[in-house]
């Protein structure tokens, strides 16, 4: 059983997870439609930086971030003046530093899911007089449902795993941004540390297995309920 | 009233296509890649013609002079496609009620139980689409875009991929649906029988036009067009009412406006509506009734018009009763019986010669 310090790491790290994969999951459908559905000069260039977070090192992600986020950044004095957000050193940022490194990942999968819906559903659904929100919401998304699901649940992953982007952003602070792995790797440094390490590993080992049978459980059902026949 | 005008380009295929039709069921007719469902896409809205215009029922749904383009939601035209493409997410019910919220509410005439009842999908409706029939997904479709309330309906080849007895089974329904709710319909097929067994009047299409409409007939019969309409057997279409059966011979009498026709059994209750092709080659001419002849219809008749014809085969217009029917014969009869116009005269149709594939239900 963790302890108190533990627990707290674990329900960080699983607030980071869950607050990034909410949050950048309706800007991940949009960009997954956009790019599976239209096509527009640029479209390539969208497609790469979208991705660009899955390719760079988490590292220079981070200092992006930082530079743009930070106190001083270009958008973190913005945010900061009107509507009172703070990223810098907060678990917030930390959050988003999440969000971002797993946004390819969600973007990826739904973007498949998308491009796989027959068009002429949605075409029938026009027909019958469905506007195009309507028709988004009543027969894209549900049938997209499966892929919004394997998205949101492979980001959630990465998201527990998130290290240099974090680390790089808002650096380790016991208790506002330090997550499973920052502290794992902070006990790693401190000599006599390693029983701590290797208990924390323990319980990302376990929250990992979890993830995969929720994913595992919701993807079928999702699939269930979109009309798919497991058998095929 | 459908009158459709448009030009597009659809890739390195030249659409270039204008025809008016004013009846209960439009064909349009052609080979596959003669640009049927590119006016059927145009009509509901799904592609955008270069210029032109299309207005159905006095209703403009575009118009590129005035700068008109109604979405596809806003035209409400039911379109049914070959594979039906029911919602996989969604069951039976949930299907047909799809469009039937977002119709306004004046044009709400169709009524869901009425419509359930006609395609018999009462016992399908918790079912999920996975779980049907070929026949069965088709009904649901057409419901589903009934309940719609459209103004018109696009079926675009509605039975192609569906087995022979499947087709017949969707063909009545349709039949059905055509008399009791009174929606014009636009029917896209490659296949003769379909064309000539439903539609009134006909489009025929090649290479992304129009090459004739007018009444199936008239379309389908003319010699010109035979490369492109294939072979197709002129005749005409008799509307006439189930009046009794003979159980003993398995023979059914038909009744219309001027006489009674004897056929091989057909499944239709006394009082139904039923309509028959007669082929003009089925159909022979007496001067005087004939005796000691196996031929069960012989019905008098008078000769409207012998077509000037300089070959060996010669059509002769008919009236029987107040309905027209076509006689094909040899020029060498015509000659030797003295035909002429306003002669009274004894049309001859053998009962065999009206197999089940000529006789549809109305």
């Amino acid at each position: 059983m963790p302890s108190g310090v533990e627990l707290g790491i674990i329900v960080l790290s699983l607030k980071v997870a869950f607050v990034g994969v909410a949050c950048s999951l309706p800007p991940a459908i949009f960009f997954a439609y956009v790019l599976a559905r239209t096509d527009f000069p640029g479209k390539t260039l969208l497609d790469a930086i979208v991705h660009l977070p899955l390719v760079l090192p988490p590292v220079v992600v981070g200092f992006a971030l930082l530079l743009l986020f930070g106190r001083r950044g270009v958008l973190g004095e913005w945010l900061a003046d009107w509507f009172g957000i703070v990223f810098a050193f907060r678990w917030t940022g930390a959050a988003l530093a999440a969000a971002i490194m797993g946004f390819p990942l969600m973007v990826r999968a739904i973007r498949l899911s998308i491009a796989a819906i027959d068009r002429r559903l949605e075409t029938v659904a026009r027909t019958l007089g469905g506007s195009r929100a309507w028709v988004f919401m009543s027969i894209t998304l549900p049938l997209a449902l499966p892929g919004i699901v394997t998205g949101a649940l492979l980001s959630f992953a990465r998201s527990l795993g998130e290290f240099g982007a974090t680390i790089t952003f808002v650096s380790n602070i016991p208790g506002e941004t330090e997550t499973l792995p920052l502290a794992i790797y902070a006990f790693v440094q401190t000599p006599g540390g390693d029983a701590q390490a290797v208990r924390l590993s323990l319980f990302a080992v376990v929250l990992s297995i979890a993830a995969l049978i929720a994913s595992e459980w919701l993807t079928r059902r999702a699939r269930n309920k979109a009309g798919v026949d497991d058998r095929r | 009233m459908i009158d459709v005008d448009i030009e597009q380009r659809l890739g390195s295929f030249e659409l270039k296509i204008a025809f008016r039709a004013e009846a209960p069921i439009v064909g349009l007719f052609g080979r596959s890649g003669s640009g049927k469902t590119s006016v059927v896409n145009a009509l509901a809205g799904t592609s955008r013609p270069r210029r032109g215009r299309i207005v159905i029922n006095n209703e403009v749904l575009f118009d590129s002079a005035r700068g008109i383009d109604l979405a596809p939601d806003k035209r409400r035209l039911g379109y049914i496609f070959q594979d039906g493409l029911l919602f996989p997410h969604l069951d039976v019910e949930s299907n047909l009620r799809y469009g039937l919220h977002r119709a306004p509410a004046a044009a709400r005439v169709i009524d869901p139980a009425h419509v359930i009842q006609l395609l018999g999908l009462r016992t399908l409706l918790r079912r999920l689409p996975d779980k049907l029939s070929g026949g069965e997904k088709q009904r649901v479709a057409i419901g589903r875009a009934l309940l719609a309330q459209p103004r018109l309906l696009l079926m675009d080849e509605p039975l192609a991929s569906l087995d022979v007895p499947r087709q017949s089974e969707v063909l009545r329904y349709i039949e059905q649906l055509r008399d009791d709710l009174h929606i014009p319909i636009v029917y896209v097929s490659h296949a003769v029988g379909e064309i000539t067994r439903l539609a009134d009047t006909v489009v025929l299409l090649a290479d992304g036009k129009a090459l004739a409409y007018g009444p199936v007939d008239e379309v389908m019969g003319r010699i010109d067009l035979r490369p492109h309409t294939g072979r197709y057997e002129s005749g005409s279409v008799l509307e006439t009412v189930v009046a009794a059966h003979d159980l003993s011979y398995g023979l059914t009498t038909l009744r219309f406006d001027g006489g009674e026709l004897i056929v091989p059994n057909v499944e239709a209750l006394v009082g139904e509506r039923v309509r028959v092709r007669v082929r003009a080659r089925d159909v022979s001419l007496a001067l005087a009734r004939p005796a000691g002849l196996s031929v069960l219809n012989i019905l008098p008749a008078t000769l409207v018009a012998i077509t000037p014809e300089e070959g060996p085969i010669v059509d002769v217009q008919l009236r029987v009763g107040k309905l027209p029917l076509t006689a094909r014969v040899t020029r060498r009869s015509v000659h030797e019986l003295g035909l002429n116009e306003g002669q009274q005269v004894y049309a001859l149709v053998k009962a065999v010669s009206l197999d089940r594939r000529s006789v549809g239900y109305a």
